[in-house]
């Protein structure tokens, strides 16, 4: 087992290089134009003045020599000042990130209470009634934009029913309620369908045929052998719902005006603030990957065939 | 000696598409009965029909089963678990994959015994360490405790047979056990199948495409084609002397040795 | 003894809309007169499987949908440019399905008008990721070796990137514009097409055709196109139909942010976000394009989803 931690910890290092690679290239597509952005308003300015700024932000190195010194401030958690702000982009980050952790989280649970429970009716009583209904409303979850759902309850709770605050009283249960249930909604509508699925392929499966003919009641067998058996993959997928979930916090956060890292990406694009914009883009590709690494340990650990062989060969 | 199952006029159907024909038969207590034709015969469904395992796509559309006086085809879920078990038992073709791969034997052995019977772990644990020295297993406790990839398709096929003889059926239905393992694993199969009977007086409904094994085991012998009853006699009688030329077929296409075709 | 036990077993579609087999059991009323019991009937009604029927109807709706888009042009019943600060903000009516907007321009031309940017921009963006996707896919499976391993490592990082993440910020970089929108989002998209043609490759491969045909002296060009794409191309024209619904909100998604089309471009994200400080006042304005999202991501859906079914009934989901 800790031999696979290490191999898996090892092939992610080129994976998080490829990342920062690729987010510091994009960025640097966008750095000259930084530049001139920042003078752009500023009437003529001579040439002289632009290449002193540019020296200055080291925008006239090379570009592996930007990477290199950009990838060795990020180590140390120097991802430079912020264009807008003159801040430090690593803290005003971090400062933001909690707020997004914290929207994320609830989504999670929030799905989790809702697909799982749904997905599993769904598949023990497939091709019947429920499941016709769960199957169409997954579907129409599924056809929705979630910025449409969004405004939506924007409307329809706050605006019409002043139930809920529409725009968020900062970072508080009450404001993340309405949030929470946009994401999970959509989150939801696919998660629920890939439960229902991965319990139907388990159902499938002949040691359900194997205890129908020892005379197990159905639910012992959905409970007992069906489910654990199933919540591999499920929790697999969960983590692959994790990740469209980190890349959708950001319109969401915009609608709603929540305090997190998705809103500063988005306020940082219309404003040109690259710095941040590269932060952004690293540290949720970085968290992902982390997530996805986790999952694979997990899934790992719980499946005794694969903890056993491993076990076996080390 | 009453019969234990009878099929009686037995029509099977999936998708509307009818696969056995007016199929009537009976197994008497104690007796082994084994059913041989080719593949696609429809000898599995035969047994599924009396385990009410044929899926949501099949169907017995005309005719009976019965065991104990009730109508198979026509029991509630509810009560065919009582039934499922206790008074029939099955065994599949592939015995590891009738068992749920993340769960342990014992657990699973121990799950089929407590939902037909009260029994506390320890004396499910004696009882099953006797019976499974009895059926010759070495070291009983540790294999309760192992995972089902664990066993080789020989311990696993045995294993499959134990779980089924835990529960004392009257009758063990049985898929073609021998189909997936060695020869040397088969005879040692064969030969616990016989000790069983023996033991426990089961009767059993053996499907099989190896003639072998059914003359080293059944009493009688029932020939199945395209989901038709083609002959039906005591094993001696249809192996060596069939009446049907569709069953003498059958037995020529078996490569014969010299030795002889004794148990 | 009388046997009067009716039992009914109904079930639904196999995939989302539509229906496969039925089954109804009814058992005839036995009446045992004398000892001997005459066999017992049970009669299984099945219904056959209708996914081709479902297949024409929804691609019936999805050239509908097309051919509005094709024609918008003709189609709309005002001109939708044309304003009348008269007529301003009036909710729908018999004369304005979808009322007027702000500009008092009729909303239900606007949305029309605005298939065009919405639904055929996704339909590039689809079309630009499956070919690119399905080509570097083809090429790793085939070639295998050390472009294998880069290419893939490369669509792997691809991949590494949440939802929208990298497509927020490529849009954002390349400033905004309905082909930077796309451009973006195909740049994200491809890692999927290519994994999926590598994988059906390498399957494809192996199979014993494939040794038959290269001893007979096929091209590598003939081998590809002639043996390989026509069996792979089930999956990725499946994972394409189900994607064009994906793409139509992401791309207005990113134009409800200001970073795909940009006013006076008629799309149905950017006229969301346009009209966003009227929801209360004149709600129509902002939920009619997004009705219009929801309908025509429905349709390729459905669309998708019973494609799929009938290229591959196995599946269950």
């Amino acid at each position: 087992m800790k031999k696979y931690i290490l191999k898996r910890l090892l092939q992610i290092i080129p994976v998080l290089l490829g990342i920062t690679f690729l987010s510091f290239a994009l960025m640097h597509v966008a750095g000259s134009d930084a530049v001139t952005e920042m003078y752009a308003n500023k009437g003529a300015v001579s040439q002289e003045i632009i290449d002193a700024k540019r020296a200055e932000l080291g925008l006239d190195k090379p570009f592996l020599v930007q990477y290199f010194s950009w990838l060795g401030g990020f180590l140390t958690g120097n991802l430079g000042t912020s264009y807008v702000s003159g801040k430090n982009v690593f803290d005003t980050f971090l400062s933001k990130l909690p707020a997004t952790l914290l929207l994320t989280l609830l989504s999670v649970v929030a799905t989790i209470i809702i697909s799982i429970p749904l997905g599993i009716i769904a598949a023990v009583r497939h091709d019947r009634v429920t499941d016709y209904i769960l199957r169409f409303l997954s579907f129409i979850g599924n056809s929705l934009p979630n910025f449409f759902v969004a405004l939506l309850f924007l409307q329809l709770f706050a605006i019409r029913l002043h139930w809920l605050p529409s725009i968020s009283e900062g970072v508080s249960l009450k404001s993340a309620i309405l949030p929470t249930m946009t994401l999970a909604i959509a989150m939801s509508a696919k998660y629920m369908r890939q439960v229902r699925a991965a319990v139907l392929e388990e159902l499938g499966r002949n040691y359900v045929e194997g205890a129908r003919a020892r005379g197990i009641r159905g639910r012992i067998i959905l409970w007992k052998s069906v489910l654990r058996s199933a919540l591999l993959t499920i929790l697999t997928l969960l983590a692959l719902s994790i990740g469209s979930l980190l890349g959708g916090t950001a319109i969401i956060e915009s609608i709603f005006m929540w305090d997190g890292v998705g809103k500063l990406a988005v306020d940082s694009i219309t404003m040109r603030d690259y710095p941040m914009i590269q932060a952004y883009v690293v540290w949720m590709a970085a968290i992902y990957v982390l997530i996805n690494l986790v999952t694979d340990l997990l899934y790992h650990y719980l499946d005794p065939r694969i903890r056993l062989e491993a076990g076996k060969a080390s | 000696m009453g019969k234990v199952l009878q099929y009686q006029h037995v029509d099977i159907a999936y998708r509307g598409n009818t696969v056995i024909h007016d199929v009537s038969f009976s197994v008497e207590d104690g007796e082994i009965l084994g059913i041989v034709g080719e593949s696609g015969s429809g000898k599995s469904t035969l047994l599924r029909a009396a385990m009410g395992l044929l899926g949501d796509t099949g169907m017995v559309t005309q005719g009976d089963i019965w065991y104990k006086g009730k109508d198979l085809p026509d029991l509630s879920d509810a009560k065919r678990r009582t039934i499922n078990g206790p008074g029939i038992g099955m065994i599949f073709q592939n015995a590891g994959s009738s068992f749920c791969p993340v769960r342990t034997i014992g657990s699973q052995l121990y799950e089929a015994m407590t939902e037909h019977t009260r029994i506390t772990r320890k004396a499910f644990q004696a009882t099953a360490v006797d019976t499974l020295g009895k059926l010759g297993f070495h070291d009983a406790p540790d294999l309760l405790a192992r995972y089902p990839f664990e066993l080789s398709g020989g311990m696993q096929q045995r294993i499959g047979i134990a779980a089924a003889v835990l529960l004392h059926p009257e009758i063990i239905l049985a898929d073609e056990p021998t189909s997936a393992l060695d020869v040397t694993v088969q005879k040692q199969v064969v030969q616990e199948l016989l000790k069983i009977r023996q033991l426990y007086h089961t009767a059993m409904l053996l499907v099989t495409h190896n003639i072998g094994v059914v003359n080293a085991m059944a009493d009688h012998v029932l020939v199945l084609k395209e989901g038709r009853v083609v002959e039906y006699g005591e094993t001696e009688q249809v192996l060596r002397h069939p009446n049907q030329e569709y069953t003498r077929r059958l037995m020529d296409a078996v490569p014969r040795i010299r030795r002889g075709m004794s148990s | 003894m009388r046997k009067t036990a009716e039992k009914k077993t109904e079930y639904g579609p196999d995939s989302l809309s539509g229906n496969s087999d039925t089954r109804e059991v009814r058992k005839i009323q036995i009446q045992e007169e004398s000892v001997q019991k005459t066999p017992a009937v049970r009669i299984q009604k099945v219904r056959h499987n209708n996914v081709k029927k479902r297949l024409i109807l929804f691609g019936a709706l999805v050239v509908l949908l097309l051919i509005l888009t094709v024609f918008s042009g003709y189609l709309t019943p005002y001109d939708p440019d044309a304003q009348n600060l008269a007529i301003a903000k009036m909710a729908p009516s018999a004369a304005h399905l979808m009322g007027t907007d702000r500009y008092g321009r009729d909303m239900l031309s606007r949305v029309i008008a605005g298939s065009r940017a919405s639904i055929f921009s996704a339909l590039l963006l689809v079309a630009v990721s499956t070919i690119a996707g399905t080509a570097i896919g083809i090429f790793c499976g085939w070639a295998g070796g050390i472009w294998d391993t880069v290419l893939m490592r490369i669509s792997d990082i691809f991949l590494a990137f949440p939802g929208l993440v990298f497509a927020l910020a490529i849009a954002g970089v390349l400033g905004g514009g309905i082909q930077n929108a796309i451009f973006a989002l195909a740049a994200v998209n491809w890692p999927r097409y290519a994994r999926l043609a590598r994988s059906q490759t390498l399957v494809q491969k192996t199979k014993t055709y494939m040794e038959a045909a290269r001893l007979s002296g096929s091209s590598t060009w003939k081998l590809i196109t002639k043996h390989i794409l026509p069996n792979i191309i089930g999956p990725i024209l499946v994972t394409s139909m189900l994607d064009i619904g994906t793409m139509i909100m992401e791309l207005a998604g990113l134009s409800f942010l200001g970073l795909g089309a940009k006013p006076p471009t008629a799309e149905w994200g950017s006229m969301m976000s346009d009209a966003r400080s009227m929801i209360t006042t004149a709600p129509w304005i902002v939920f009619s394009p997004g009705i219009a999202i929801f309908l025509s991501v429905m349709i390729f859906n459905l669309f998708g989803d019973t494609l799929r079914d009938w290229v591959d009934p196995k599946r269950r989901i």
